[in-house]
């Protein structure tokens, strides 16, 4: 059978050009608009990191052992973050030590042991409205808490105390985090061990968690890139934004119940300090900052993508 | 053929199928811990309110409420103006979500709708690491980059710390969070629709807007939510491009002031001079409690929108 023809030319022409539809002026401007907005995005990212760069590169790439070990001074070209530092590896540890575990904790209690009551509901609820509290909020607790009530134990103003209102600050998000993770495994795996008997402790330490690992440690790594930023609730709990008199060495246990500064103190005081040469020092000092936070979040974005792929 | 022996074996008891006495002390040791720990953060919670409560008690008890509407937040002398703050809170967030709105959603809906898989491989990971910059690198940013290439060309008598400049940097903050959820919220949306909208005739932008957008629209005022919630509550930006310990009251966001947040950190930077200073430290303690119930009205809000406009696919 043949196909029907449209004989007539102006007809031909006119169904070729209905199907074809016309120049889509107006989608064509939506889609560049949305592009610009994107563009827009990673055009900031690279004038901040230039910015950065371009201000710091000199101290970092001049005297960058120095800079590391020499402790905070009057004269910018001598400044150093090494207390700033050591600080903020004290936060690394006791947030490690303190929220991983809890926050870990109790994301396996709401997924695996948790009834479906109406306290469940509640924890849970409240756990996302803790995630949303802002940080300085966050400071004012710790100020209360490990600051005032419970000076015997933290001493007072001190790293202790720091650190435990960062790892409070980040609780809630490496909980948030973990339950996904843990949400995620399939209960075909628990129902197995189950099957054989197991109890569920049993089926969740030898099954659940295994799985459920490399989510829970991107999660975690993502916090704690999170809590070394965290400069606003130190300042309430009483961080010194200058030079603090420590007891030596880099991590020596009595460093805890002194007087502290982290990295992110650092940069605050420096960045609105008006002396010749700290705008360099405070870019050189965000340089060391940067390059341990996005380490941590690109280690954890590498393993997300490694796993997501896998499955 | 052996000789098959009866041995007389008791019956099998539910006692026999419970498992070891051992296990079982031990299973409900680990849920003990468990529940302590999932426990903690209601204790956190308690603890927040408790002690924002009564210390913000305490202060308005002892300070002359005349002093809550001044001229000016001067907290060291007795005035606590609480407009100075909410009206530089209020021009902080607004210009925050004026930028950070267009430029998230916009990212989201092309991540969402257009982007092929590649370059969304390549783009995400930018968002993410916008997202992970401290605050205090964009308050740095905002006090020596914004402020004189952007705020001071718009208004040349602007003096380099001001609330613009914070705004802008708060912006950039909140763009990563913006253009993460509602792209969520987006990809959630099933794609038979977008297939059968296509397949109508439709344009791509027509399916965007007409079709994806409506679907997802509680996770994207979700997003907007959160967004103006993290902004109400930054401080490091605005304590470092704002620039002020102290302001008089302005309503020009090319004026240095400070948002409630940054009252209080800089309140209690200033430490020796303020603790035992009549009560000037338990006014950090009142801001914080206006913060905390603020940003906590605005989570709720977002989490009822989700839950009560959320279309079950």
């Amino acid at each position: 059978m043949a196909l029907p023809t449209i004989l007539d030319r102006g007809t031909a022409e006119r169904v070729r050009r209905d199907l074809k539809g016309s120049r889509d002026l107006s989608g064509t401007l939506f889609r560049t608009v949305l592009q610009l907005g994107l563009l827009l995005t990673v055009v900031i990212l690279a004038v901040l990191l230039g910015q950065v760069l371009s201000l710091g590169w000199g101290t970092v790439s001049g005297r960058l052992g120095d800079f590391l070990t020499a402790e905070s001074r009057s004269r910018a070209a001598e400044a150093g973050v090494f207390q700033g530092l050591r600080g903020t590896l004290w936060i690394a540890i006791i947030v490690t030590i303190v929220a991983f575990p809890l926050g870990i904790a109790a994301a396996v209690y709401l997924e695996e042991y948790a009834p479906k009551t109406r306290l469940t509901n509640f924890i849970e609820l409240n756990i996302r409205n803790l995630a949303g509290v802002p940080s300085v909020v966050y400071g004012i607790l710790a100020y209360t808490i490990f600051v005032t009530v419970l000076e015997p134990v933290t001493g007072g103003k001190t790293a202790l105390s720091g650190a435990l209102a960062v790892a409070v600050l980040v609780l809630p998000v490496v909980i948030i985090t973990s339950a996904e993770a843990i949400r995620a495994v399939p209960s075909s795996l628990r129902e197995a061990g189950f099957g054989v008997g197991a109890t569920r402790w049993e089926v969740t330490r030898s099954h659940v968690l295994p799985y459920a690992a490399p989510g829970i440690l991107t999660g975690t790594l993502l916090s704690l890139g999170r809590a070394l930023g965290e400069a606003a609730p130190l300042i309430l709990v009483g961080a010194i934004p200058g030079s603090v008199g420590y007891s030596g060495g880099l991590l020596n246990p009595a460093q805890l119940h002194e007087q502290f500064t982290a990295m992110p103190i650092v940069i605050a005081s420096w960045s609105t300090n008006a002396r010749e040469g700290f705008d360099r020092a405070t870019a050189a000092a965000i340089i060391v900052l940067l390059v341990v936070v996005l380490m941590a979040n690109a280690t954890a974005i590498i393993m997300r993508n490694r796993f997501e792929k896998k499955r | 053929m052996t000789d098959i022996t009866i041995v007389d074996h008791p019956a099998l008891t539910i006692g026999d199928l419970r498992g070891s006495r051992k296990r079982l002390a031990r299973e409900r040791r680990v849920k003990l811990f468990l529940m302590g720990a999932a426990m903690t953060s209601v204790l956190i919670s308690v603890l927040i309110v408790v002690s924002l409560v009564t210390e913000a008690g305490r202060f308005l008890s002892s300070a002359d409420l005349g002093s809550l509407w001044t001229s000016g937040w001067f907290p060291r002398e007795g005035f606590f103006d609480i407009k100075t703050l909410v009206v530089a809170t209020l021009m902080v967030t607004g210009i925050a979500i004026v930028v950070a709105f267009p430029i998230g959603f916009a990212s989201a809906v092309y991540l969402a709708e257009y982007a092929s898989a590649r370059s969304r491989r390549i783009i995400k990971p930018v968002l993410e690491t916008l997202a992970g910059i401290p605050s205090v690198v964009l308050g740095f940013f905002a006090l020596t980059w914004i402020s004189p290439n952007v705020v001071q060309r718009l208004n040349p008598d602007a003096p380099l710390s001001n609330l613009f400049a914070a705004g802008l940097g708060v912006a950039i903050l909140t763009i990563p969070l913006v253009a993460s959820v509602s792209e969520d919220a987006m990809s959630s949306v099933p794609n038979a629709l977008r297939e059968a909208s296509a397949g109508l005739g439709a344009r791509r932008m027509t399916t965007s807007l007409r079709i994806v957008v409506p679907a997802a629209v509680s996770g994207l005022v979700a997003a907007a939510i959160l967004a103006i919630s993290r902004a109400i509550g930054e401080t490091m930006v605005v304590l470092i491009a704002g620039g002020a310990d102290q302001a008089q009251f302005t309503a020009s966001p090319f004026q240095p002031s400070l948002t409630m947040t940054a009252a209080m950190a800089s309140l209690a930077g200033g430490s020796d001079a303020v603790v035992g200073q009549g009560n000037a430290y338990q006014s950090l303690f009142f801001v914080g409690f206006l913060l905390f119930l603020i940003t906590l009205g605005l989570n709720v809000a977002a989490t009822r929108i989700v839950r009560r406009v959320r279309q079950k696919y």
